[in-house]
C-alpha cells in the first residue's frame, strides 16, 4: 500500500497511512466517539454493532486493522470474534478493547508472545481509551506488520 | 459433613473404651441441613497427644478430659483458645462442680459432662454439640454467600455505570479537541447522546436507591388504602407521551375502583416499572393493555404488550439484578436492569409474586399479584430471603 515505504522510515503518522478500520462495539455511543475522531484523523471508519454486523462487514471487505470491544451479547463475543478473524487473515492486526478487566479480576494482557498466542488479539486495552492512546497503537500494529 | 469426627483424650483407658462403646454405630441427625451422619472416633491418652492430633488433623468435637496426668484439660483448652481452633470441645469432669464448669467455659468448652455418666448422656451431649456445629457453619456459609453476592452487586454496578461515562468521556473529548471542526452544530448528536446516557445514569442510581430502601427496611412505609387503578391510570399517562410518538395505543381495563391497602410509593415503582417496560420493548404502532382485577385476597394487575418478546431462557433470569436481555432487538433500549427485580422484591413484600410469560415477536405479559399489606406480613417473603442484600 501507499504509506509502506514511509513507515519503513518510521516517520508515519496514523493520518497519513489512511487506514480502513473495522470498528466493532454493542454500545452504539462508543461506536460513534470514536468514530468521529477516526474519521477526521483521515481513516475510512466501517462500525459493527454486533458480531454478526462484523462478520458481514469482514466478508465484505477485510480492513487493515480491527477494533474489537470485548463484551458483546455473549460475554466472550469479542474473543470469538477475533478467533475468527484471524482464522480468515492471520495477518490483520486486531485491538481488543474492553471495560471489564479491573471490575471482573479477569485480569489479562497481551504483552508476551505467550499471551498473545492465547488471546490471539495483538493488544489489549483498558477502557476508557484516549483517542491519542488509540491512535498510537493502530499506528504500531499497522507498521509491525507492515515492516 | 460425611462423618462426625470425635477425638476422645483421656489418660485412662477403661474410660476410652467406654466411651468408644458408647459411641460406636451412633448416628447422628442434623436437621438444619436435613441429614444424618455417623461417627469416627479416635482416641489419645494425653492432653499433649489431643494438641499433636488436632494440628494434624482437627476433629468436629474433642471430648476432653479434666484431670489427665501432665497436661491437664485446662491446660489443653488453654493451649486451643490461641490456636483459635474451630471444632468444639466437651469437658469430662470427675466432679459436678458449677466451678470447674465456668472455668472450662471461659477457656472456650462447648460443653461439659460429669462423670459417671451413662452412655445415653453421653450421645445427647455429643447430639447437642453436633447440631450446634452445623448451625454454626451453615452461618458462617450465609455470611459467605451474603458477601459474595454483595460483591458481585457492586461488581456488576460499577460497570454498569463506567460503561456510560465512558461514552460521555468520549463524546466530551470530541467537543474539548473541537475534533468535527468549529461549529457547534456538528456536535448536535454527541451532546443529545451525552445527555440520554447521563439520564440512563440517573434512572440507574434512582433504581438503586430504591431497591437499597426496599432491601434494607429503613424505608418508612405508610400504609394507606390506594386505589390501584388509579395508580395504572397515572403510570400510563406518564409513558403517553413516547407512546404516542410510537403509534403504541394505551388501554387500561378496571371495574372502578380497585382498594388496595399498601404504600402508594411502591405500588407506583411496580406500575411504572411494567408500564414503562411494556412501551420500551414494544413494537412501533403495538398496545399496551393494564388490567386491574379483584381476587380475594389478592389484587392481581396483569401488563400486556405486543413487543419483542422474549425466550423462555431469557424469562427465567429476568427478575436478577442487572439482567437485561442484551439482543439485537433491545440494543437501542436503556435501562437499568434493576426494574423487574425491584418489582419482585415489591410484590414479595405484599406476600405476592410476579409472573411473566411470553412469545418471542409477539408480546410479553407480566401478572403481579399483591395482597392487603398486614396480612402480608405475616409471610413476609422478602424478611428469609437469603439473597438479600444491604448495599
Amino acid at each position: 500500500m501507499h504509506a509502506t515505504d514511509r513507515s519503513a522510515q518510521g516517520h508515519a503518522t496514523a493520518a497519513e497511512l489512511r487506514l480502513n478500520i473495522l470498528l466493532v462495539d454493542d454500545d452504539p455511543d462508543f461506536l460513534e466517539s470514536l468514530r468521529i475522531p477516526l474519521e477526521a484523523a483521515g481513516h475510512t471508519v466501517t462500525t459493527a454493532d454486533g458480531v454478526k454486523a462484523a462478520r458481514a462487514a469482514f466478508d465484505q471487505q477485510v480492513p487493515d486493522i480491527a477494533l474489537i470491544d470485548l463484551m458483546m451479547e455473549d460475554a466472550d463475543g469479542g474473543f470469538t470474534l477475533c478467533h475468527a478473524f484471524k482464522a480468515k487473515a492471520p495477518q490483520l492486526p486486531v485491538i481488543i478493547i474492553s471495560a471489564v478487566t479491573s471490575e471482573t479480576g479477569l485480569d489479562f494482557d497481551a504483552a508476551t508472545p505467550e499471551e498473545r498466542a492465547w488471546i490471539k488479539a495483538d493488544a489489549f486495552l483498558a477502557k476508557p481509551i484516549r483517542f491519542e492512546q488509540l491512535e498510537r497503537e493502530i499506528l504500531r500494529h499497522v507498521q509491525n506488520v507492515r515492516s | 459433613m460425611n462423618a462426625l469426627r470425635i477425638l476422645v483424650a483421656d489418660d485412662e483407658a477403661g474410660m476410652r473404651h467406654g466411651v468408644m462403646r458408647a459411641l460406636r454405630g451412633l448416628s447422628v441427625r442434623l436437621p438444619d441441613v436435613d441429614a444424618t451422619v455417623g461417627v469416627e472416633v479416635e482416641e489419645v491418652a494425653s492432653g499433649e497427644e489431643a494438641l499433636a492430633r488436632v494440628d494434624v488433623q482437627p476433629p468436629d468435637i474433642l471430648l476432653l478430659d479434666h484431670k489427665m496426668t501432665g497436661m491437664s484439660g485446662l491446660d489443653v483448652l488453654h493451649a486451643l483458645q490461641q490456636r483459635g481452633s474451630e471444632f468444639l470441645t466437651i469437658m469430662v469432669t470427675a466432679f459436678a462442680t458449677i466451678e470447674s464448669a465456668v472455668q472450662a467455659t471461659k477457656c472456650g468448652a462447648f460443653d461439659f459432662i460429669a462423670k459417671p455418666f451413662t452412655p445415653d448422656e453421653l450421645r445427647g451431649v455429643i447430639r447437642k454439640a453436633a447440631e450446634h456445629l452445623t448451625a454454626q457453619r451453615r452461618a458462617r456459609e450465609l455470611a459467605e454467600e451474603n458477601r459474595r453476592v454483595r460483591f458481585d452487586f457492586i461488581r456488576v454496578l460499577g460497570h454498569e455505570l463506567k460503561t456510560p461515562l465512558a461514552a460521555i468521556e468520549n463524546y466530551l473529548y470530541l467537543l474539548r479537541d473541537r475534533t468535527a471542526g468549529e461549529y457547534v452544530e456538528a456536535y448536535e448528536r454527541p451532546i443529545q447522546r451525552c445527555l440520554c446516557r447521563a439520564q440512563g445514569m440517573r434512572k440507574l442510581i434512582a433504581d438503586l436507591l430504591d431497591l437499597t430502601r426496599i432491601e434494607s427496611g429503613q424505608r418508612q412505609r405508610t400504609f394507606e388504602a390506594v386505589d390501584v387503578a388509579e395508580i395504572a391510570r397515572e403510570a400510563l399517562e406518564l409513558v403517553a407521551p413516547v407512546a404516542e410518538a410510537r403509534g403504541i395505543a394505551l388501554a387500561l381495563a378496571a371495574d372502578g375502583p380497585v382498594v388496595l391497602r399498601c404504600d402508594r410509593a411502591e405500588l407506583e415503582i411496580v406500575l411504572n416499572n411494567l408500564v414503562s417496560n411494556a412501551v420500551k420493548y414494544n413494537r412501533d404502532g403495538g398496545r399496551v393493555d393494564v388490567a386491574v382485577q379483584r381476587d380475594d385476597p389478592y389484587v392481581r394487575i396483569v401488563v400486556r404488550d405486543t413487543g419483542i418478546g422474549m425466550s423462555a431462557e431469557e424469562s427465567a433470569r429476568l427478575f436478577q439484578d442487572f439482567v437485561r436481555i442484551r439482543n439485537e432487538k433491545t440494543r437501542e433500549i436503556t435501562g437499568s436492569g434493576l426494574g423487574l427485580a425491584i418489582v419482585k422484591k415489591i410484590a414479595g413484600l405484599y406476600g405476592g409474586d410476579v409472573a411473566v410469560a411470553s412469545t418471542p415477536d409477539a408480546g410479553t405479559t407480566f401478572t403481579v399479584t399483591l395482597k392487603p399489606a398486614g396480612e402480608a406480613q405475616a409471610d413476609d417473603a422478602f424478611a428469609r430471603d437469603d439473597q438479600s442484600l444491604a448495599v
